[in-house]
């Protein structure tokens, strides 16, 4: 997968759990809770949802690591790499 | 025979407006079934059927905007005998003309003023009429008396059904609209308001050292694939129902002036909204199930809750609602007991705090729990026993 299409699914993941979120606004360098009204079941979804578009099934402890969307899609991009 | 009426699907609901009919007549329904489907100031509901047998006639139109205990439909029950030509031909009976459901101390209430309880609007679950109910019709009657403005009419029901309106797709999110906030912002108002104005909250708190519980769900979480994985507020919502057991008082609602227990423990999870607002539906006999099948459950919930597709049983059935407000770092929670309940329950965000624990001075995770409780059915001794016992469950987490 390329950066790009990851990028995509990320973004159709994130979709679903805020359907508000628009690509064009927002902020790939910060914090989505910030950005976005998240509780702790979007972000469940959002892993979930990852894990559907994309088939990377991302560990608890790694997740909670990831804050950006730029830290979710290098994340993605590295795992797929390996 | 059996009425299919519109349900009161929560807290001072007054009327709803059909929106579909998912069966048509002549189609066979299952306890269960959904049959309808009901938009309420606070949530687009299914509603679903509480007897087996075959639709035998719709009385309201979609559109229409309806009063609560309003006969929907009549159904031919499984079993009983089959109607006489003429029943089936008959007009729709007026809206809830026939069907009265009352508290045994309304009813009493309602012969000593002379009222007929056909005549009552019941404002309570599925309906029923209470004694503050009987109360408001004798106030109206009184009232009658003078000249007043005209009163408005029920909406009648349009000559043309509405458009079709499209069911969200359950899975997905989706934004509110302003007049669908403002409409919940107003239903949630009369709730509280009604709440604070009737019930004598009190209010006790516990910490709760979630080390055990929070190693444990590391642990499970990490031999889990993500699609299974377990949130800690699933833990916190199996030990407030199990604690329910123990305490049985709290998991009851309070009907005009008497406390009906309840068998089945229904907890309420408060929801919150994207854009604003929140809903409290039920997860049916919460405390039976597993931590797996409690997950699945909420996470069908919350899905569902937020795409406006809750069910009517989820509305009306919950007993004692739980809440959590940790996600933004809120320490502690006090919530407003949702009626006709008698009790919230309110957990915090999980902050490491210096804990002592055999004379050893431990950083440990610890939450706040809250219990806001109706002082005319319990009192702190056993509201303390509840929060004791939801510290003790989250102390064996394998065990819930």
């Amino acid at each position: 997968m390329t950066r790009d299409e990851i990028r995509e699914g990320v973004l159709r993941a994130l979709s679903d759990v805020a359907p508000e979120a628009d690509a064009a606004t927002l902020r790939f360098d910060t914090d989505l809770r910030d950005q976005l009204d998240i509780d702790s079941m979007d972000s469940l979804n959002f892993a979930i949802g990852i894990h559907e578009q994309l088939q990377v099934d991302i560990p608890e402890a790694d997740w909670a690591r990831l804050y950006t969307l730029d830290e979710v899609i290098d994340y993605v991009v590295e795992t797929t790499a390996a | 025979m059996a009425e299919f009426v519109m349900p009161a699907l929560g807290a001072d609901m007054q009327a709803g407006t059909l929106l579909e009919w998912r069966k048509q007549p002549g189609d066979p329904v299952t306890k269960g079934d959904i049959v309808a489907v009901v938009h309420t100031d606070k949530a687009d509901v299914e509603v679903e059927v509480f007897t087996s047998g075959v639709i035998e006639t719709l009385l309201v139109e979609p559109g229409a905007e309806v009063p609560v205990g309003t006969v929907l439909a009549v159904i031919h029950e499984d079993g009983a005998p089959a109607l006489r030509a003429e029943a089936r031909a008959a007009p729709p009976a007026e809206p809830a003309a026939a069907h009265v459901v009352i508290s045994p101390s309304a009813r009493h209430l309602a012969e000593e003023l002379g009222i007929d309880p056909a005549s009552i609007h019941g404002s309570g679950p599925h309906g029923r009429i209470q004694r503050k109910d009987v109360e408001a019709a004798a106030a109206a009657r009184e009232a009658a008396a003078a000249p007043t403005p005209p009163v408005p009419q029920p909406t009648v029901p349009p000559a043309v059904p509405p458009p079709a309106i499209a069911v969200p797709a359950p899975a997905k999110a989706v934004a509110p609209t302003d007049e669908r906030n403002a409409a919940m912002r107003r239903a949630i108002a009369a709730a509280m308001s009604r709440s604070k104005r009737e019930i004598p909250h009190f209010y006790l708190a516990q910490t709760i050292d979630m080390s055990n519980a929070i190693a444990w769900l590391a642990q499970e979480n990490q031999r889990r694939p993500v699609t299974e994985r377990l949130l800690h507020g699933v833990l916190l919502l199996k030990a407030a129902a199990l604690a329910l057991r123990e305490v049985p008082e709290l998991n009851a609602v309070w009907d005009g002036d008497e406390l009906v227990r309840r068998e089945d423990i229904n907890v309420g999870v408060a929801i919150s909204l994207r854009g604003g607002g929140l809903v409290a539906p039920a997860i049916h006999d919460a405390d039976a199930l597993g931590l797996d099948e409690l997950m699945h459950a909420l996470r069908d919930l919350v899905s569902r809750a937020r795409s406006w597709s809750l069910r009517s049983s989820e509305m009306s059935d919950p007993t004692i609602t739980v809440t959590s407000l940790g996600e933004r770092g809120v320490e502690s929670a006090f919530g407003v007991i949702f009626p006709p309940q008698v009790a919230i329950v309110g957990f915090g965000t999980m902050v490491e705090r210096p804990w002592i624990s055999e004379g050893q001075i431990l950083a440990c995770p610890i939450v706040n729990a809250s219990l806001s409780a109706d002082h005319r059915v319990t009192d702190g001794h056993r509201a303390s026993a509840f929060l004791a016992a939801v510290d003790r469950l989250l102390q064996e987490p394998d065990t819930l």
